[in-house]
């Protein structure tokens, strides 16, 4: 709003409180008017897009196989240096991590280790809401990972087939 | 010299050089898969194509001579194309699971797809399946992304001397295959992952273990034996991952024996880390260095210095032995020893236990006479040497001993020491060869020397040595080959018997009983303990083998991946390895426990840092001053008089696999053993 600079309509204004009156009246119109604009947080949820990058997860194959070959291309990846990959010939003879873990204090969100998977086995789900009341248990080990993948699976897959190539 | 014209860059190259050749010379790059400085030419991949002016065609630069005059592009647009196309022809049957693959990170295919090639496939049909082949217990393969370079059919045939390796079908059928999948037998097999451009061959210990990106370098050297081979030990965090050779033509080219390849993982079972003293009930029982030291000072007390003892083993830095010696010097103790196998060498002049020729120098002979010497087990790079020059030269060779296959043709004169008098008095056969023999050389090995006439023999090959000219003017035929790497310091330093002084054999006869109370060991695990029950044992070395069961005190050490250390070859080249990890708990560096010892004992050892240890080392013997340097050393008499004994020679090494403390602990090598050795056997 262009505000008059003559010095009458100043003091007019401010004389007779026109600013206050006229944000009073905004209020008024908000109040009266059935449009919504906050989420009763935590039992409404915000929509995310399916690219949100929120709380890992190590995802499955359909028959219960997990899918990470141990490539460490994530670990290579990853410019917070958060994953720490081990790795060892399983007693079928296929590549398997013994060790997968996101350290995820340090862990920036910025999605580069799904971005860089092969098999789209590390994924960043939509589950923002892992806070906890210690460090120690943001220490993601293979065990939580594949358990969040569980959990998660059936988003996950949504969200990829979405965000697949002419999905 | 032929002058010819690269990317408008001239240069003048010697005119048996390859286009291929030329080019690396002129700093420019040519994409190869088959092509390896060290083998034949195959001129098969079809990688190097480079256009050359007035051929109507791409020409194959790695089997193209050079001429004078030549004009060659290698970035044009028909030789870009022409590598797009052979990369897209490649990788129609290369399978794209570089992300299971150990070699991605480190894959020529990899590598030059994205420099060179084009971005799509345009082959829309299944890909070729291969089964893949069992090649024993080192190499895993997986044949389904062999490239059929042939490299390792090569390698096999030119460098390792068995040709076990072999390509069967034509065309899109063409399989790399062991004969009728036999096992390879091969010591120096490893090499084959390393020349392997793809993924198709590579190591069964580190498989799925690391990646190339993750590992740190460093630069060391080989102790497993006298060869002294350039090694580089990638390591990630506190672990030894994987071993792999570094190039130095003078020593082992681009190659090492498997042995030192893949006995590291015998570093990580059964190590000291911490300082064990006997106790009462006969059992070692953990304590700390302060009591270990106060169980040795107290016992050394007792004794008289010159009653106390000490033997070095074969795998010990210069830096320990020397600061042994000086702390049996200043005990007053003459009784040292670093020939574990009793050998007749050391007390004569260094010519007499020096490889004189210098592994190089090999290639120049015309003809190599071996006594008791298997270079095959004893010093697998030496042999692949003699091999080179038999391939070249025809080098003819001749053996004295028991037999062995080495990968090329030994004339075998018998195993018969007496034979040796035979040509001395130029009474024998072999002898007019010798005579005609331009620049002859003869390798000893330690089977020869270890006998209880091995001085004689020693003198008698000095006879022949200066009868039929194996010793001229810039010519020095004469070599004993060693097996322990830390044989020629040890002589070099002088860890032998001094006044008075008893050997090995004499210490054990001794030990325990009046003369000899206490027996230092430093890493000395090949002798036999039986006799050192009675005596006080203080081991110090980094496995718990031989010598800690039988110890009073154990001192944990390091291996040599462990430590900085100086080393000399069999040729007498003084060599640095480098720490790579720290050691495993409270081990130390050899030299500072027995500094620290020395401290306690109050003979106080005169160095605390490692360069003054090294100016001590120079101090002892000069030769210690640089490093990387080999010094010609002076044709003197050597050797005693006497009689040769008529029993047969044997080898020094009766199992290649299994040699020392850490290759005893490897569980690779234990595999090598029971397949390799087995099968072996049976072809017998």
């Amino acid at each position: 709003m262009k505000i008059s600079s003559h010095p009458l309509i100043k003091i007019f204004n401010s004389f007779f409180l026109v600013e206050l009156l006229s944000g009073m009246l905004l209020t008024l119109k908000y109040m009266i008017s059935k449009k919504k604009v906050t989420l009763a947080y935590p039992y409404e949820k915000g929509s995310l897009s399916s690219r949100f990058r929120g709380e890992h997860a190590l995802r499955r194959y359909s028959n219960g196989e997990e899918r990470c070959i141990a490539c460490k291309l994530c670990e290579a990846v990853c410019p917070a240096q958060a994953i720490t990959i081990e790795a060892e010939e399983r007693d079928d003879g296929s590549r398997r991590t013994t060790r997968y873990d996101i350290d995820m204090t340090k862990c920036i969100y910025c999605g580069l280790c799904e971005e860089s998977c092969p098999v789209d086995a590390i994924v960043e789900g939509p589950n923002f809401e892992f806070s906890t009341e210690t460090r120690e248990e943001l220490y993601f080990d293979k065990q939580k990972l594949l358990s969040n993948g569980d959990r998660w699976e059936v988003e996950i897959a949504a969200r990829l087939e979405r965000e697949a190539l002419g999905g | 010299m032929p002058k010819i014209v690269i990317d408008d860059k001239e240069i003048e190259v010697p005119e048996d050089m390859t286009v291929l050749q030329a080019a690396e010379e002129a700093g420019i790059e040519i994409p190869v898969f088959c092509y390896h400085p060290k083998l034949s030419i195959a001129g098969n991949c079809r990688m190097c194509l480079v256009e050359v002016n007035n051929s109507p065609k791409p020409v194959a630069s790695c089997a193209m001579p050079v001429c004078e005059g030549m004009v060659v592009h290698t970035n044009t647009p028909m030789v870009e194309k022409a590598r797009k196309g052979v990369l897209e022809f490649l990788l129609i049957n290369h399978p794209l699971d570089c992300p299971i693959c150990d070699q991605g990170g480190e894959c020529d295919l990899q590598d030059i797809t994205m420099a060179y090639g084009g971005d799509i496939s345009r082959f829309d049909l299944n890909k070729r399946a291969v089964p893949d082949k069992e090649f024993g217990p080192l190499i895993e393969t997986a044949m389904n992304r062999c490239i059929q370079c042939t490299r390792c059919v090569r390698f096999s045939s030119e460098i390792a001397g068995i040709p076990e390796i072999g390509a069967t079908g034509r065309g899109e059928n063409m399989e790399i295959s062991t004969y009728i999948q036999r096992t390879i037998t091969s010591e120096l097999s490893g090499n084959m992952i390393d020349i392997c451009p793809v993924g198709a061959l590579t190591s069964k210990p580190y498989n799925f273990k690391g990646r190339s990106w993750e590992l740190s370098h460093t630069p060391s050297v080989d102790v497993f034996d006298a060869v002294g081979c350039a090694i580089r030990i990638d390591t990630r965090g506190r672990e030894v991952m994987r071993i792999l050779p570094r190039q130095n033509d003078e020593v082992n080219e681009t190659w090492i024996s498997d042995k030192s390849r893949f006995a590291y993982d015998g570093l990580k079972y059964q190590r000291l880390d911490r300082p064990y003293v006997r106790g009462e009930d006969g059992y070692l029982h953990p304590v700390t260095w302060e009591e270990a030291f106060s169980r040795i000072a107290d016992k050394l007390q007792q004794v008289r210095g010159n009653h106390v003892a000490a033997i070095v083993g074969d795998m010990v830095d210069a830096e320990a032995i020397v600061a042994l010696k000086d702390l049996m010097t200043s005990l007053g103790s003459p009784h040292l020893d670093c020939r574990q196998d009793s050998p007749c060498l050391g007390e004569g002049p260094r010519c007499s236990y020096l490889f004189n020729t210098t592994i190089a120098g090999i290639e120049d002979a015309d003809f190599c006479l071996l006594i008791a010497a298997n270079p095959r087990w004893e010093a697998p790079l030496i042999n692949a040497r003699i091999r080179k020059n038999y391939l070249a030269n025809a080098l003819r060779v001749t053996s004295i001993g028991p037999s062995h296959p080495l990968g090329y043709p030994v004339k075998e004169l018998g195993n018969d020491p007496l034979i040796l008098d035979q040509i001395v008095k130029g009474k024998h056969r072999i002898c007019s060869s010798l005579r005609a023999a331009k620049r002859p050389m003869m390798i000893l090995g330690q089977g020869a020397l270890r006998r209880k006439d091995g001085g004689v023999i020693l003198k008698r090959a000095q006879q022949i040595a200066d009868t039929y000219g194996f010793v001229q003017r810039t010519w020095n035929g004469f070599n004993v080959l060693q097996t322990a790497a830390s044989r020629v310091a040890g002589f070099d330093l002088g860890f032998l018997p001094g006044r008075k002084g008893y050997g090995v054999k004499e210490i054990l006869k001794r030990a325990g009983k009046k003369n000899i109370e206490v027996v230092y060991l430093l890493g000395a695990d090949e002798i036999d303990m039986k006799p050192l029950d009675k005596a006080f044992v203080i081991y110090q070395g980094h496995h718990g083998d031989r010598g800690a069961s039988v110890a009073d005190v154990v001192l944990p050490g390091c291996a040599y991946t462990e430590k900085d250390g100086l080393y000399v070859n069999t040729e007498g080249r003084v060599q640095k390895g480098l720490k790579a990890t720290p050691p495993p708990g409270e081990a130390k560096e050899d030299w500072k426990i027995l500094k620290a010892l020395s401290d306690k004992l109050g003979l106080a050892l005169p160095y605390r840092t490692p360069a003054e240890i090294r100016a001590r080392l120079v101090e002892v013997n000069p030769l210690f001053d640089e490093v990387d340097c080999l010094q010609p050393a002076r044709w003197e008499p050597f050797g005693e008089d006497g009689k040769l004994d008529p029993e047969p020679f044997e080898f020094a090494i009766q199992n290649f696999y299994m040699t020392d403390s850490i290759s005893r602990h490897s569980i690779t090598m234990a595999k090598c053993v029971q397949q390799i050795l087995s099968q072996e056997k049976e072809n017998d």
